[in-house]
């Protein structure tokens, strides 16, 4: 066993994600404790992997490795740390990680802490704090045994520390990704067609407390009103009332708009991903408790239709 | 075919969740089925509808109130239903794994479906811990599946609308993410008569894990920030959010 922590990057299309450098950052504060050396782990080509603060970096790369796999991937993960040993192995808790982080920690037999937003050493002992059930709760916990696998949610750390220029030791598969039984087909670009909204000023976005898709109509009406465009949050999606172009949060957009008027949305970590740098936030919740208050300028513990109804005679 | 649903029966977060000791108090918390569940078992039934079979639902009974989850689920189109008799709400994601894995063991599965998340997965997903226990490939994040001869066609969602399309030999486990069309309503008259007629499969949990998590506290998050609250009547709040949007010339 080593110290090291180990911090598993991401790319796409030749860019690294903020998570992967935010964690980075992270992993060199652990290990400035601990004594360990932070390492990059990059998996697949294509993309430039020396502009980490790491103390070393090691970049894996195969034909196998071209594209996002999660059963090669997970296969050299898996490889290069049962031959590494490092006390703490380190995801984001996004579309890549969450295919692998808690697939090694059953391979492995080591804990897995998922929606992790914090971590910090007490004792010689590593803590971590993970954002449970929508955001509503944290749990602290200490994970036993010599290797701890964790998740974090992206956002968590700052970027700039993970930031820097350690050269890449550049090495093979260390296991032979012969005879996979998953094979990538080809990319998925976003659905075009739609209005963009990244580009939108002002968004009234719904949640899961609009009800129904007859009621879509209504924050409409108020969008129109107010020159904005309606978002929501992934259920509204999922439920088929207002097409994927309009999700807001982790799996769907990261906006910024000058107005985020929330109509029904708790406010779990997903959606805060994805829109709590707007410049004004406004929510609307009968939840008095929802997470969305904390983030919120403004916000208001009443009925979204009243609301809504009341704003429209108002505009 | 056979199509397994792996389902999660968890705290719901629609209300307060009281502490006692360092966990949550799940004897004072309703339990609901994990949204995403909802469109596991859709995406389920969908494959069934297009390629036949039979889909088997299988859950750990936490609390002892699975019954009414899986008579839904079977009034939505699903076939056959399994209760892993757990009773343990404090059951973490890596013990509910192995006792599902080892009961799917059993049913000679071609395709599993997990949800991909649930809000209480402090310790990871069910999704990918199933497909490690049973070796099979996993893959998460998922908004749509074809499934013909030995193969299954997925897509994945990545952030921002981008996503991939990967192609893989049965058998897997996918998580799902979101089924291809949104979850089917069952009539609760339909759900009552299910209830009267069904027959749930009960097994005892098989295969001891250890999540290797202690826990040290559990208590709502630390407010650093909070909304300047906007009281009064819906009609004021209404009137005070115009007069804010005007005073900084959004609306």
């Amino acid at each position: 066993m080593s110290n090291d922590v180990f911090v598993i990057t991401e790319h796409m299309d030749g860019k690294f994600s903020d998570v992967s450098f935010e964690m980075v950052g992270k992993a060199k504060e652990l290990t400035s404790a601990w004594g360990g050396q932070a390492v990059a782990v990059v998996v697949g080509g294509g993309a430039a992997s020396n502009i980490f603060a790491s103390d070393a970096t090691i970049h894996v790369d195969d034909a196998a490795l071209s594209q996002f796999n999660p059963e090669a991937y997970g296969k050299v993960i898996e490889a290069l740390v049962k031959e590494k040993s490092p006390r703490l192995v380190m995801f984001g808790w996004t579309a890549m990680g969450m295919d692998i982080a808690a697939w090694l920690s059953a391979r492995t037999g080591k804990p897995c802490v998922a929606y992790a937003r914090d971590l910090c050493i007490e004792n010689n002992a590593l803590i971590v704090n993970s954002q449970v059930y929508g955001g509503k709760m944290i749990a602290e916990v200490a994970p036993e045994g010599d290797m701890v696998i964790v998740a974090c949610l992206a956002g968590s750390f700052a970027v700039e520390a993970g930031q820097g220029s350690t050269a890449a030791t550049q090495i093979a598969s260390p296991v032979a990704l012969v005879g996979l039984k998953t094979k990538f087909v080809e990319a998925i670009k976003p659905a075009g067609g739609d209005v963009d909204i990244t580009a939108q000023a002002k968004l009234v976005s719904i949640g899961r407390g609009i009800g129904s898709k007859d009621n879509v109509e209504l924050a409409e009406e108020l969008a129109q009103k107010l020159g904005a465009t309606v978002s929501s949050s992934r259920p509204v999606v999922d439920a088929g009332w207002l097409p994927r172009t309009r999700q807001v949060g982790k799996s769907g957009l990261k906006v910024k708009p000058k107005l985020y008027l929330m109509l029904g949305i708790s406010g779990a970590p997903e959606h805060l991903e994805g829109m709590k740098s707007a410049e004004l936030i406004i929510a609307v919740n009968t939840d008095k408790k929802a997470p969305i208050f904390n983030v919120a300028h403004y916000g208001a513990t009443a009925d979204l239709f009243e609301v809504a109804e009341a704003m429209l005679e108002l505009l | 075919m056979n199509i397994v649903v792996a389902i999660k029966h968890i705290p719901s977060i629609a209300d307060d969740l009281p502490v006692k000791g360092n966990n949550v108090d799940f004897d004072s918390v309703d339990f609901v089925l994990n949204e995403f569940d909802e469109q596991s078992i859709e995406q389920a039934v969908l494959v069934k509808e297009a390629v036949g079979g039979t889909v088997t639902v299988v859950g750990v009974d936490v609390i002892g109130e699975l019954d009414n989850v899986l008579h839904l689920a079977l009034a939505k189109g699903a076939d056959k239903a399994v209760k892993i008799t757990g009773d343990d709400p404090a059951a973490d994601s890596h013990q509910q794994a192995k006792w599902l894995a080892e009961a799917i063991k059993g049913l000679s599965p071609n395709i599993v479906f997990a949800g991909v998340q649930a809000s209480n997965d402090l310790d990871g997903q069910i999704g990918p811990m199933i497909a490690a226990y049973l070796d099979m490939p996993y893959i998460g994040g998922v908004s749509s599946v074809e499934v013909s001869d030995h193969t299954a066609t997925v897509n994945k969602e990545f952030a921002g609308g981008f996503g991939a399309k990967y192609s893989v030999s049965l058998p897997m486990v996918v998580g799902v993410q979101a089924a291809s069309k949104p979850p089917r309503y069952a009539p609760i008259s339909k759900v009552r008569q299910v209830a009267q007629m069904a027959t749930i499969e009960k097994v005892a949990p098989s295969g001891g894990v250890s999540s290797g998590l202690s826990f040290k506290k559990m208590a709502p998050p630390v407010v650093t920030g909070h909304a300047e609250m906007i009281g009064g009547s819906s009609k004021e709040v209404a009137a005070k959010i115009v007069e804010l949007l005007k005073s900084k010339g959004l609306a």
